[in-house]
């Protein structure tokens, strides 16, 4: 019986009359790649938002490893090893890319409340982001101001950010959003090569991606999580390709 | 302006101010030297403001209430016959620690708008209290009898001792906030400011940080207070009112907000800018308060912001 | 008991005035998104101009006509020459540069009227008193201020709740690119909702000027109570603004009037002398923490923003 690391038991989220998150069940087993997939407006972010700790469910429970951290708040959640990317890239622009990255670092390495140490000397917090920087490929901009670098970069830093975190699960909104072909295939390289070390929850609506990458996939429509499964079951399902994929999918 | 220009130019005004009693002397204007004093003092109480406005991006419009807690400390001290510098600036510094503690755990639960009107209430509250304790003379204020006493090490009776006293504070404060905002500490403020979303989002609870910074820039201010009721010997509510508030935080702005050096310029500029209107015409804040919406509506980088950054190099130089 | 009623009541008074200020303040807040500090200002304007036309003309009608005319002047030619540039800026930004409208307005009416308060007084008819109940006493005054305050509140509401000016002000408030978008004259409207704010404002201060004192910064510290009204209320809701108004007036107002005699009972009358008005100018603010303690939100949140 594989191991579940994230679960959540008929979650819901009104907002006034309208239903976004509809009685959701999902179980996401240690180190699967799972994808959400589903049309516009179907509360993907809504959930993600409740997984990740800013959206007060209306009803139900989250569990991550065994924990019920329905009530915890977002850092809380980190702290446990739930990360999360955001469908608008999050990042400090200001700061230099290596910055960035130092200072999700920061967090695991070693408190905060040191004041006088100048924290862009410190060894413990530089070398591993120049690492992570490395392994992304963002290595040569690391000295750049952070809000100068395309949108793809941007995309790749946040994520060496939340890898910095040193999370067991991540929750990825929609990371190739807006990137050029060339880019997202780099991401989905990534993304490839952080399978297995990872447990990741996925939404994305680029459907060749999600297809090669994903172990499983759910497909939620108005709030429900109408199928699970693989990718071939999730093709071959009938009220999939009526409500989402249409009669144009292969 | 990169780091290295800002220390070049922040080591120039400190020599200014250093050299300043002696030439004034020289020239026979010693009153510039208590000018340069309050002045200086006000720096002090602007610096620890940016720390958390420029830096933090908290705007705490109460921020004069510190001020008026340490010169009340040391005057009520005083009053009770404990004379005692270290006490007395012991006593100021805690107060408006303790104060700000409060004030901030309060006022952090908000964020925007709410945050700065809560503020700008909890620093007239404070305001009132001192207006109405009679004791310490409610609304008339009360005198100060003697200079705050350092084990006899010290005569603050002397223009020029105070002067480099609150020289050597200002320093001391400029050292301590230059090492704070690039300290991990500093770090996590900085995020704050720029994207807490992203900063909650990699596991910080930022609230017990700003909290932190917020107490620590009140406990600054309550210094400054100290320092001036050593100036003017003379306790009075009238520190404490929201206007002083808004002309503390119009210093930063003036200066350049999160650049600790800024402030300093902002203070000399602010207060030599009122006190030449003021001789001119006792009309003078009908000329001050348009000039100060000018400033906001064309300049908000203020004074240190004339050597047009570019984003891009800012962030090198950080690196 | 006769001496509470009438601190009840001029509690209620005070209220009012605060809600007249508030519900202007939350109204230009909700719908532009501007933090206006000088609106204190345009109460004292209001104050002034009212005062000095009735010592000139002895008409009551014509010194409240020619505060709201005047001040809606004023805050309209603020609006287009200041806070036209102010909308896009952030909070910051608008807090400075309305302080330095306070600091220039404070100086010009001293200018003008000079640096001593300025007398008004209360026009005849409504001078003496009135038994509200048998055997209890109120100044006509302070009733009629209470009654006009009840008028205009329920006005604003019925404005603001039940006309499509109104329903627009609302829409502007929640999606103000949409509306735009929707042809409605945005310009227009802000402004429009900027002189209604000042208009309060200016009605506030004119009804004020006889039982508080007509001097430059009058309006200043009743803006900071103004602010924890809204606080307390929810911002941009004019029936919280309403009930914190008439909660802050009163509970401010009672305290003031008792909290010295409850303390002179277990201290000495000198240590009471000054913990009374300490106790009762802190309890306001006291209320404003509490809630916000348990409803960072107000009383009244709005919803959908």
């Amino acid at each position: 019986m594989p191991d579940v690391l994230l679960e959540t038991r008929g979650l819901q989220k009104h907002f006034g009359g309208l239903v976004a998150t509809d009685d959701v069940s999902l179980a996401i087993e240690t180190g699967e790649l799972h994808a959400i997939i589903g049309p516009n407006g179907a509360g993907k972010t809504t959930l993600i938002g409740q997984l990740a700790g800013e959206i007060a469910p209306s009803g139900g429970h989250i569990l991550f490893a065994g924990e019920d951290i329905t009530a915890l708040a977002t850092p809380d959640r980190v702290a446990r090893g739930l990360a999360r990317s955001f469908q608008v890239t999050s990042i400090f622009p200001e700061f230099s890319v290596l910055d960035n990255v130092a200072l999700a670092v920061q967090r695991h390495a070693g408190h905060s409340f040191r004041f006088w140490a100048d924290a862009r000397r410190d060894a413990a917090l530089r070398r591993p982001a120049e690492i992570l920087l490395r392994d992304l490929g963002l290595a040569t901009r690391a000295g750049v101001a952070a809000g100068t670098l395309s949108h793809s970069e941007k995309r790749t830093l946040e994520i060496a950010m939340v890898l910095a975190t040193r999370p067991r699960l991540l929750l990825l909104d929609e990371p190739l959003a807006g990137m050029a072909p060339e880019d997202s295939k780099r991401m989905v390289q990534i993304l490839s090569r952080l399978k297995g070390q990872l447990t990741i929850l996925l939404i994305e609506h680029d459907m060749d991606a999600v297809f090669s990458l994903a172990d499983r996939l759910t497909v939620l429509v108005y709030g429900k999580a109408i199928a699970t499964g693989t990718p071939e079951q999730i093709r071959a399902n009938d009220q999939v390709r009526h409500a989402y994929l249409g009669d144009e999918a292969e | 302006m990169r780091p290295e220009r800002k220390i070049y130019v922040a080591a120039a005004a400190l020599v200014a101010l250093a050299l300043l009693p002696p030439i004034a002397l020289g020239l026979d204007q010693d009153f510039y030297i208590d000018m340069f004093t309050r002045i200086m003092i006000f720096a002090i109480a602007a610096v620890s403001l940016d720390l958390i406005l420029g830096y933090g991006g908290l705007v705490s419009f109460g921020h004069a209430a510190y001020l008026g807690i340490g010169s009340y400390a040391v005057g009520i001290l005083a009053y009770h016959g404990f004379g005692n510098g270290f006490l007395q600036f012991g006593v100021a510094v805690a107060a408006s620690a303790l104060v700000a503690l409060f004030v901030g755990w309060v006022s952090l639960r908000t964020s925007g708008v709410y945050f700065i009107m809560i503020t700008l209430a909890f620093g007239q509250m404070i305001y009132f209290l001192g207006e109405s304790i009679n004791l310490y003379g409610g609304d008339n204020g009360l005198n100060i009898q003697q200079h705050s006493d350092f084990a006899g090490l010290l005569d603050l009776d002397d223009s020029t001792t105070l002067y480099y006293f609150v020289f050597a504070w200002l320093v001391l404060c400029l050292g301590f906030g230059w090492r704070l905002v690039n300290s991990r500490f500093g770090m996590v403020i900085r995020g704050t400011k720029s994207n807490e979303r992203r900063m909650l989002s990699l596991g910080f609870r930022t609230f017990r940080y700003k909290l932190l910074a917020f107490v620590i820039s009140g406990a600054i201010a309550g210094i400054a207070g100290a320092l001036l009721a050593n100036l003017t010997l003379f306790l009075s509510p009238s520190i404490m009112h929201w206007t002083r508030s808004g002309e503390i935080m119009m210093m930063v702005i003036l200066g350049g907000m999160g650049t600790l050096i800024g402030p300093v310029f902002g203070a000399v500029v602010y207060l030599l800018f009122e006190n030449l209107l003021s001789g001119f015409t006792e009309h003078w804040q009908a000329i001050l308060g348009p000039f100060l919406v000018l400033v906001v509506l064309f300049s908000k980088s203020g004074l240190m912001g004339f050597s047009g950054r570019s984003r891009a190099s800012a962030a090198k130089s950080n690196a | 008991m006769l001496a509470v009623a009438e601190q009840v009541l001029n509690g209620v008074q005070f209220g009012i005035t605060l809600f007249l200020m508030a519900a202007g303040l939350t109204l230009i807040f909700g719908v532009m998104n501007l933090v206006n500090l000088a609106h204190g200002s345009l109460y004292m304007i209001g104050a002034y101009i009212a005062a000095a036309t009735f010592n000139a003309t002895h008409s009551f009608g014509l010194a409240i006509a020619a505060a709201l005319a005047g001040t809606a002047a004023a805050g309209i030619a603020i609006e287009v020459v200041v806070f036209r540039a102010l909308y896009r800026r952030d909070h910051l930004d608008q807090v400075l540069a309305t302080f330095g409208l306070i600091l220039f307005f404070n100086e010009l009416v001293r200018m003008i009227w000079g640096a001593t308060a300025l007398y008004a007084q209360v026009p005849g008819f409504l001078a003496g008193q009135v038994e509200i109940l048998p055997g209890v006493p109120y100044p006509t005054y302070r009733l009629a201020i209470i009654v006009a305050g009840l008028v205009v509140g329920l006005l604003i509401y019925v404005l603001v709740m039940k006309t499509r000016i109104g329903m627009l002000i609302r829409a502007g408030a929640s999606d103000r690119t949409m509306v735009g978008a929707l042809g409605v004259n945005i310009t227009l409207l802000y402004t429009l909702v900027f002189g209604v704010g000042a208009a309060l404002a200016a009605l506030s201060g004119a009804l004020a000027g006889p039982v508080f004192t007509v001097e430059s910064g009058m309006g200043d510290d009743l803006l900071i109570l103004a602010f924890v009204v809204i606080v307390i209320g929810g911002i941009g809701s004019i029936r919280g603004a309403f009930v914190a108004s008439l909660l802050v007036g009163v509970v401010d107002t009672i305290g003031r009037a008792f909290l010295r005699q409850l303390f002179a009972l277990v201290m000495s009358g000198f240590a009471a002398d000054s913990a009374g008005p300490a106790t009762a100018s802190m309890l306001i603010y006291v209320l404003m923490a509490a809630v916000l303690f348990f409803r960072p939100q107000g009383l009244f949140p709005r919803e959908s923003r």
